[in-house]
C-alpha cells in the first residue's frame, strides 16, 4: 500500500498546495522507482546511476535554486523533498543534498556567470554530477584546519591535497574542492578529468551502502584562472553549504523515522505472539507512542526551519539545533522499529535495520551530533567549548 | 485542437474505507484524482503532443474542468501540473451533485468551450457509477467511445480510432469530432495513443506521468475560472438519493478439515457447494 506520512498533529494543513503537490509527486516516485530496487542496490554497495535522469526530469536538484533550469521552489518544499527521498533511502538523499546544497548551491551563489551557465543547467537536468571535498583525512570535525592548498600559477591556480569520504566523488563530473589560497579557504570548480585528479571509492562501508564514497586525491592538478569561486572566501563558503544541506538532512531524517515507524506499526499489528497481536502489549506501545511523539516533535522543528528560512531569519544554531534532535530521534526510531521487528528486523527483506546503518552516517556528517552540541552550547552560553 | 478532461476527486482507493453513523466517514480523507481521470488527462496530453521531442503541438489546448468544493482545487491544480493549460472549477457541494446535474453542468460548459474531444475517465473509483461519459454524449448527440484501451487521432484530426477491449477480443471504433471517450487503464501503456505527430517508435513509460516540479510552479501562474451552477443555468438537482451505507459482512474465518472425504462432506451439506 502507498506510503501515507505520519500526520498527528496536521501539520499538512500548514503546507501550501504546492508544497503538498511536491511532496506527493515525490512520495509516489520514491514508491514506484526507488523502493522497489533500493535493497537490493543497498547489499551490493552500488548507486542506482539510473536514477538521476528521473531527478533531472522532476527537476529535484537544485529544486529551490531559482534560473538556469532549476524549479526554484520554496525551501519548504526542498525539504519535503529531502523528506520523502529519505523516505527511501539515505544515501539517495545524500546525493541529491550534495549535488543541490553543496555543490549548485554555491555555484549560484558565489560563482561567476560562466560558471553557472556551464554547470547548473547540466546539473539540474541530471546530466552532469558533482562533489563536495571539503573533508580531509586529519581534518573532520575541524576543517579549517585543512592541508590542501592551492598556489597561484602563470595562467591559473595549482591544487595539492587530500580530501576523504568525498559523496559522489567517483561519478562527479565536477569536484567543488576547499583548499587554502595564501591561508585563506577558497572554493574550487575542478572538472574531474583534469590531470592529476584521482577518485578511489572508499569500501566496506556498512551504512550508506547506496551511495558512493570517495578519497580524491590532487597531485598538482592545474587548473584555470576560471576555477575558483569568485564570490566566498574563508569558511563562510564551505559552512553555507552546510547550512543548506543541514537544513535539508532535518527533513530527511524524518522521512527515514517514518518509514520505520511505518514499517514497525504494521508489523507489531501483525505479528500475533502469546494471546494478541503485539502491538497490543503496552512495552510495544510505549516504543510506538514514543516514536509518534518524536516524529511530530522533529515534524514542527522541520516546518518552522523551512518559514524560518523562507523569511530570511534562520540562523546557524537553529539548523544545528534541528539537525543534532531530527537525526537522533531517527537514529533512536529505526533502532526501535528493529527492535519491534524481532529477527525479520535484521534482515533486508524489511527497511529498518537498512535506516539503522544509514542513519549511523547521518549522525556524524555534516557536523557531528556532538559538534552541534557545541554549536548550541556556545550559541546559549557566549561560552565555545572547542577551539575555533 | 482543443480538449475537455472533466476530472472528479475521490477519497484515496488506497485507504480503507471507514463507515460511521450510517454514513461513509470522510473526516480526514485523502483526495486524490480519480485514477481513471487522470488516465484522461494523460490520454489528452500525448495525443497534442510530441512525447520524444516533450513539445506541445502547435494550437493545442487542455482544458480540466471539475464540479466540487474549493478544496477540490487542489487536484485541478494537480491536473496542471502535469500540463493541462487551464482549469474550471464548478463550485457545489459534493452532495449537492449527481451524475445528471454534473452532466447539466458539462453539456454548458461544452457549449461555451467548444472543444473537439472529451475525454473522461471509464469511470470513477468512489460510486463506480460508470454514468457520465455516457449520457454526455446523449445529451449532446455526439459520437462516443467508451472503455478506450488505445486511441489514434488521425493526420487531419477529424477523428479517433479507438480500440476497446471487449470479451472477444479488440473492437476498434472510429468516430468523428466533436466526440465523447472514455478511458480505460490500458491507455497509458507505452505505445496506447498515437497521433501522426509522436514518432511510433517512441515508448511513453508505463502510466500516467508525473508532475516536474518546474510544472508545479508553473500551475501557479495558469488560469482557474470559478463558476456557480446558477452561472451556467443549471437548475437540475440529484435524482438519486442515498438510502444507506453498510460494509460488507465480515469474511467469516476459515476451517482447516482434517481429510478429503471431510472436505466433500462439508461443501456438499454445509457450503452446499457441490
Ligand atoms: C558516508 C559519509 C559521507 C560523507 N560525505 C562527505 C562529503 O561529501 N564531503 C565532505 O567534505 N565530507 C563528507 N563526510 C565527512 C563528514 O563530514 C565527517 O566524517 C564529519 O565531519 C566528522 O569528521 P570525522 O569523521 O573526521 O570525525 P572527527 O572529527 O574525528 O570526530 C570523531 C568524534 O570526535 C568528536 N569530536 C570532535 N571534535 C570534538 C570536540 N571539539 N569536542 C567534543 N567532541 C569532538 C566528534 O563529535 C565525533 O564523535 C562524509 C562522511 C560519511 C561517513
Amino acid at each position: 500500500m502507498a506510503f501515507r506520512g505520519l500526520d498527528y498533529y496536521g501539520i499538512d494543513e500548514l503546507l501550501t498546495d504546492e508544497e503538498r503537490l511536491v511532496r506527493d509527486t515525490v512520495r509516489d516516485f520514491v514508491d514506484r522507482a526507488i523502493l522497489p530496487g533500493i535493497g537490493k542496490h543497498w547489499s551490493a554497495g552500488t548507486f542506482p546511476m539510473e536514477l538521476v535522469a528521473h531527478f533531472g526530469e522532476l527537476g529535484l536538484l537544485g529544486s529551490s535554486l531559482t534560473g538556469y533550469g532549476c524549479a526554484g521552489t520554496s525551501p519548504t518544499a526542498y525539504g519535503l523533498i529531502c523528506q520523502e527521498l529519505e523516505r527511501g533511502d539515505s544515501g539517495i538523499r545524500s546525493f541529491a543534498s550534495v549535488q543541490s546544497s553543496l555543490v549548485m548551491f554555491p555555484i549560484h551563489a558565489f560563482g561567476s556567470e560562466e560558471q553557472k551557465e556551464r554547470w547548473l543547467p547540466a546539473m539540474a537536468a541530471g546530466k552532469a554530477i558533482g562533489c563536495f571535498g571539503l573533508t580531509e583525512p586529519d581534518f573532520g570535525s575541524n576543517p579549517n584546519g585543512m592541508l590542501t592548498s592551492a598556489v597561484r600559477t602563470a595562467d591559473g591556480y595549482r591544487l595539492n591535497g587530500t580530501k576523504r569520504w568525498i559523496t559522489n566523488g567517483n561519478i562527479a563530473q565536477v569536484a567543488l574542492v576547499w583548499a587554502k589560497l595564501d591561508g585563506v579557504v577558497r572554493g574550487f570548480l575542478v572538472p574531474t578529468e583534469t590531470p592529476g585528479f584521482t577518485a578511489r571509492t572508499i569500501d566496506g562501508k556498512w551504512s550508506l551502502r547506496a551511495s558512493v564514497t570517495s578519497e580524491l586525491h590532487l597531485e598538482d592538478v592545474n587548473v584555470g584562472e576560471d576555477a575558483i569561486l569568485p564570490g566566498v572566501s574563508g569558511m563562510r563558503g564551505p559552512l553555507s553549504c552546510l547550512s543548506q544541506a543541514r537544513f535539508g538532512i532535518c527533513y530527511g531524517a524524518v522521512g527515514a523515522a517514518m518509514a520505520c515507524y511505518d514499517e514497525a506499526l504494521s508489523y507489531a499489528k501483525d505479528r500475533v505472539q502469546f494471546s494478541r497481536p503485539i502491538a497490543g502489549y503496552q512495552l510495544v506501545q510505549r516504543k510506538l507512542v514514543d516514536m509518534v511523539s518524536e516524529i511530530t516533535k522533529a515534524q514542527l522543528l522541520a516546518f518552522r526551519l523551512g518559514r524560518l528560512k523562507e523569511s530570511g531569519k534562520l540562523t546557524a544554531g537553529q539548523i544545528s539545533l534541528a539537525k543534532r534532535n531530527n537525526v537522533s530521534i531517527a537514529r533512536d526510531i529505526a533502532r526501535d522499529a528493529r527492535d519491534i521487528l524481532g529477527a525479520n528486523g535484521v534482515t533486508d527483506d524489511y527497511q529498518c535495520g537498512r535506516h539503522m546503518l544509514n542513519l549511523e552516517s547521518v549522525y556524524t556528517y555534516e557536523g557531528t551530533h556532538d559538534i552541534h552540541t557545541l554549536v548550541v552550547g556556545q550559541d546559549v552560553t557566549g561560552l565555545a567549548a572547542f577551539d575555533r | 485542437m482543443k480538449i475537455l478532461v472533466p476530472i472528479k476527486r475521490v477519497p484515496d482507493p488506497a485507504l480503507k474505507t471507514k463507515v460511521k453513523d450510517g454514513a461513509i466517514d470522510l473526516t480526514g480523507a485523502n483526495w486524490v484524482v480519480n485514477p481513471f481521470d487522470e488516465y484522461a488527462v494523460e490520454t489528452a496530453l500525448r495525443l497534442l503532443e510530441n512525447g520524444e521531442a516533450g513539445a506541445r503541438v502547435a494550437g493545442a489546448e487542455i482544458v480540466v474542468v471539475t464540479i466540487g468544493p474549493e478544496d477540490a482545487a487542489q487536484q485541478l491544480r494537480s491536473a496542471l501540473a502535469t500540463g493541462a493549460d487551464r482549469a474550471i472549477r464548478v463550485d457545489a457541494e459534493d452532495k449537492a451533485l449527481d451524475a445528471g446535474v454534473v452532466v447539466a453542468a458539462l453539456v454548458q460548459i461544452i457549449a461555451a468551450e467548444k472543444p473537439d474531444l472529451v475525454i473522461l475517465g471509464k469511470q470513477a473509483v468512489d460510486g463506480d457509477a460508470n454514468q457520465v461519459g455516457q449520457m454526455l454524449a446523449g445529451k449532446l448527440g455526439w459520437a462516443q467511445a467508451t472503455f478506450a484501451a488505445s486511441v489514434e487521432l488521425a493526420a487531419d484530426q477529424k477523428s479517433v480510432l479507438v480500440g476497446r477491449e471487449v470479451d472477444a477480443g479488440v473492437e476498434y471504433k472510429r468516430i468523428g469530432t466533436p466526440g465523447i471517450l472514455t478511458v480505460d487503464l490500458r491507455i497509458v501503456s507505452p505505445h496506447s495513443v498515437k497521433n501522426n505527430v509522436t514518432p511510433a517508435t517512441f515508448a511513453y513509460p508505463d502510466g500516467p506521468r508525473y508532475a516536474s516540479l518546474k510544472g508545479i510552479m508553473a500551475a501557479k501562474k495558469k488560469p482557474m475560472d470559478v463558476k456557480k451552477l446558477s452561472d451556467y443555468g443549471v437548475t437540475t438537482t440529484p435524482v438519486t438519493r442515498e438510502v444507506g451505507i453498510e460494509l460488507p459482512a465480515a469474511r467469516a474465518a476459515g476451517q482447516i478439515v482434517a481429510d478429503i472425504p471431510t472436505l466433500v462432506k462439508k461443501l456438499a451439506d454445509e457450503a452446499k457447494a457441490i
